[in-house]
């Protein structure tokens, strides 16, 4: 294998992590709720308007504003499925639909009321810094954001495996009835399971805008890449949304490179395909 | 009820009648023999373009003044197109029904032929100020002039200037790679590359032409591609936000040609460029249609500019507002040549413009038979302390050029 080709592997898995880590946050939300986010890409665009406007007026850097956003991040998402979400919560999924999609549009265009439509990127001292590792050069801001997805989706992770509260939420997810027969508060629960996959969303974004520039345009393009992941990865699991990042970065960044560039996103779609007609369920889902 | 016949005598009745039919039947030459030219300024105010139709609106709203100082009378109305072909239709249509005796737009090819369409129909002069697609002057349009260049003419010049560039900093480039967005105005540079290229005579072999993803968030992967090839020129046809991301990468990666220059696009120019990369903006080049720095008319244009739109650079927005400043210099000059705002006599007028003094680089404005003027020089305009300027042709130039860009390193 080439040094180039090695180079490109990598960068292209060290953006995966961060793609996995915006996904995870709509593999968590479904997998318990059985809600699809159709907002997933407009919060991660905020996001990364909330770590621009930290960086613009504090001087934060994304790397430590990351933890204050997560966690705005959870409490708006636990008053939104409160208020919003919860009352479609086991309707048509067609309504779900609607309102997410309706949220969509009503956060973009606010962006563009506020923001504009130029794309505002955060010039970080270390944003044109690459680690040289033999002949690969591996980007600065890439490996921090690689790193950075990977602690809080082990966070997580730990989080639903040791702790009574994420037990609780497993719980819901496997059997609602059961939960809700021992005690579970599961309206409460429900609301802490959004709050956690919007808080992946805005750990996701904060890291997001050290790679890319913000602007209202990515939106959609991302709600679509969340999806694609988790497809792949398989809708539910956590790991599964992981990987399904990590695939769908190398896969891009090699067709980019061998093929054509503006061919990336084909690959990605033509991965999803291959996906879902030969294992429906994704990689690490359960077989439905 | 009584009629009072001191106000209504049938004399009286029957000259108000005809007086009126007069007015109906015949308005364009009563509205004609104004005073001033009503010219409807169509640009891209919002929408995806919105950044480029508002810089040619400020360039309008200038050009009053300066053509008032000039000596001639119009009376602009502004309109806004919202980047979109059936807007630019219903708003030429309204611009039209509301008097508009010429019209100026529209930045955007797509808007500017739908406008076109109205124009040649109501049969109101169309000057376009903006708008590279050939089709606009190749359709047989009777009622349109052009003062910018076609695609292909924009390619064929900036590759000329890229010889001269050569020749003028002694560099001795032997191979280039040329990216290119992959959209309708990418694709049109390519075509125009892929014609001209192979006949300029460049002293450099084009290794390989590279479409890229306007929509992607980064360009590391097109970037490692180039890196593998190792050019010496990086020939690049791009926007603001995707130059932005292209520099980025190619300062991490470590990547040196001896220069970035575009054939002919946006995007090196920009303030959005500047305000990204600071110094990392410097030295690359845009061969492209400029401002003349030294026309006495630039420069009446540039202190108006200071004046009126003081958070604005001149030198960065000279190209939107200069192409708009001329387009509507020669529907005034046409006005008082014609001596009237009729269609017909209006464009006859237009077709018969020899105007020396404007604000682009280039020789008198003319019109072929098509309505394209076919004398649009590019000049070199390389980014200095972060200011687009002209380091060729020698005669309008303030700088001289330098190339080999210097190393990043030194820059940051």
């Amino acid at each position: 294998m080439t040094a180039i080709t090695l180079n490109v592997i990598v960068q292209g898995l060290l953006t995966g992590l961060v793609y996995g880590l915006m996904a995870l946050g709509l593999s968590v939300i479904f997998g318990v709720m059985r809600v699809v986010n159709f907002a997933h890409g407009e919060f991660t665009v905020v996001a990364m308007y909330a770590a621009f406007v930290l960086f613009e007026g504090l001087h934060l850097d994304p790397l430590i504003a990351l933890l204050p956003i997560a966690a705005v991040f959870f409490g708006i998402g636990y008053l939104l499925q409160r208020t919003l979400i919860n009352p479609f919560v086991g309707r048509a999924e067609h309504e779900q639909f609607i309102l997410l999609v309706g949220l969509a549009t009503v956060i973009v265009n606010g962006l563009l009321l506020v923001f504009g439509p130029d794309a505002r990127p955060i010039n970080l001292s270390y944003s044109f810094d690459s680690y040289a590792v033999g002949s690969m050069f591996l980007d600065k801001v890439r490996v921090f954001a690689a790193i950075g997805a990977l602690a809080v989706a082990a966070a997580l992770l730990l989080f639903f495996r040791y702790t009574r509260t994420g037990t609780a939420i497993r719980a819901c997810a496997d059997n609602l009835t059961g939960a809700a027969v021992v005690g579970l508060d599961v309206k409460q629960l429900y609301a802490v399971t959004f709050g956690l996959g919007l808080a992946c969303v805005g750990a996701a974004g904060t890291l997001m805008a050290t790679i890319a520039d913000a602007s209202p345009s990515l939106a959609q393009a991302y709600t679509l890449l969340a999806f694609t992941i988790v497809i792949i990865g398989g809708l539910g699991s956590m790991v599964g949304a992981l990987i399904g990042g990590i695939l769908i970065g190398v896969s891009e960044a090699l067709a980019g490179f061998y093929i054509q560039p503006s061919m990336k996103s084909m690959f990605s779609f033509a991965l999803l395909i291959i996906v879902l007609v030969l294992r429906p369920q994704g990689l690490m889902g359960r077989r439905l | 009820m009584s009629i009072d016949h001191r106000k209504f005598s049938r004399r009286g009745v029957l000259a108000g009648t005809a007086a009126g039919a007069l007015y109906l039947g015949a308005p364009s030459i009563i509205r004609a023999q104004t005073q001033s030219l009503k010219i409807a300024v169509l640009m891209p105010q919002s929408g995806y373009l919105a950044q480029a139709g508002q810089s040619c609106h400020r360039g309008a709203l200038v050009s009053a003044s300066v053509l008032a100082e000039l000596g001639h009378k119009v009376e602009l109305i502004h309109v806004d197109i919202e980047s979109n072909p059936d807007v630019s239709r219903t708003q030429a249509e309204r611009a039209i029904n509301e008097g508009a005796q010429c019209i100026i737009g529209a930045f955007d090819s797509a808007c500017t032929l739908a406008i076109a369409q109205v124009c040649e129909q109501r049969q109101v002069p169309l000057i376009v100020n903006i708008g590279a697609a050939p089709q606009l002057t190749e359709q047989g349009y009777k009622f349109l002039v052009r003062n910018f260049p076609t695609g292909g003419m924009l390619v064929s010049n900036g590759l000329k200037q890229i010889q001269a560039l050569i020749d003028a900093t002694k560099i001795t480039p032997k191979t280039a790679v040329f990216l290119h967005a992959n959209d309708n105005f990418g694709m049109a540079q390519r075509q125009g590359m892929d014609k001209v290229f192979p006949t300029s005579g460049l002293p450099f072999k084009l290794l390989e032409s590279i479409p890229y993803d306007p929509k992607a968030q980064d360009l590391s992967v097109e970037v490692t591609r180039i890196r593998g090839l190792n050019p010496d020129l990086l020939l690049v046809v791009t926007r603001a936000a995707d130059a932005i991301k292209l520099v980025r990468d190619i300062v991490r990666q470590k990547f040196q040609p001896m220069g970035i220059i575009s054939p002919g696009a946006p995007g090196l120019y920009d303030e959005e460029f500047y305000k990204a990369l600071g110094p990392l903006a410097d030295y690359h080049i845009d061969a492209i249609p400029w401002a003349n720095p030294k026309s006495k008319v630039t420069q009446t244009l540039e202190a108006a500019f200071k004046k009126e739109q003081p958070n604005f650079r001149f030198a960065v927005e000279c190209f939107n507002v200069g192409f708009t400043f001329d387009a509507l210099l020669i529907a005034a000059d046409a006005f008082k040549r014609a001596g009237t705002a009729t269609g017909p006599e209006l464009m006859k007028a237009l077709k018969a413009t020899n105007l020396t003094d404007h604000a682009m680089i280039g020789p008198p404005i003319k019109f072929n038979d098509k309505g394209q003027n076919v004398d649009i020089p590019s000049s070199c305009v390389q980014n200095r302390a972060q200011t687009p300027t002209v380091v060729l042709p020698a005669d309008v130039a303030t700088m001289t050029p330098v190339l080999p860009e210097p190393p990043w390193q030194g820059r940051t």
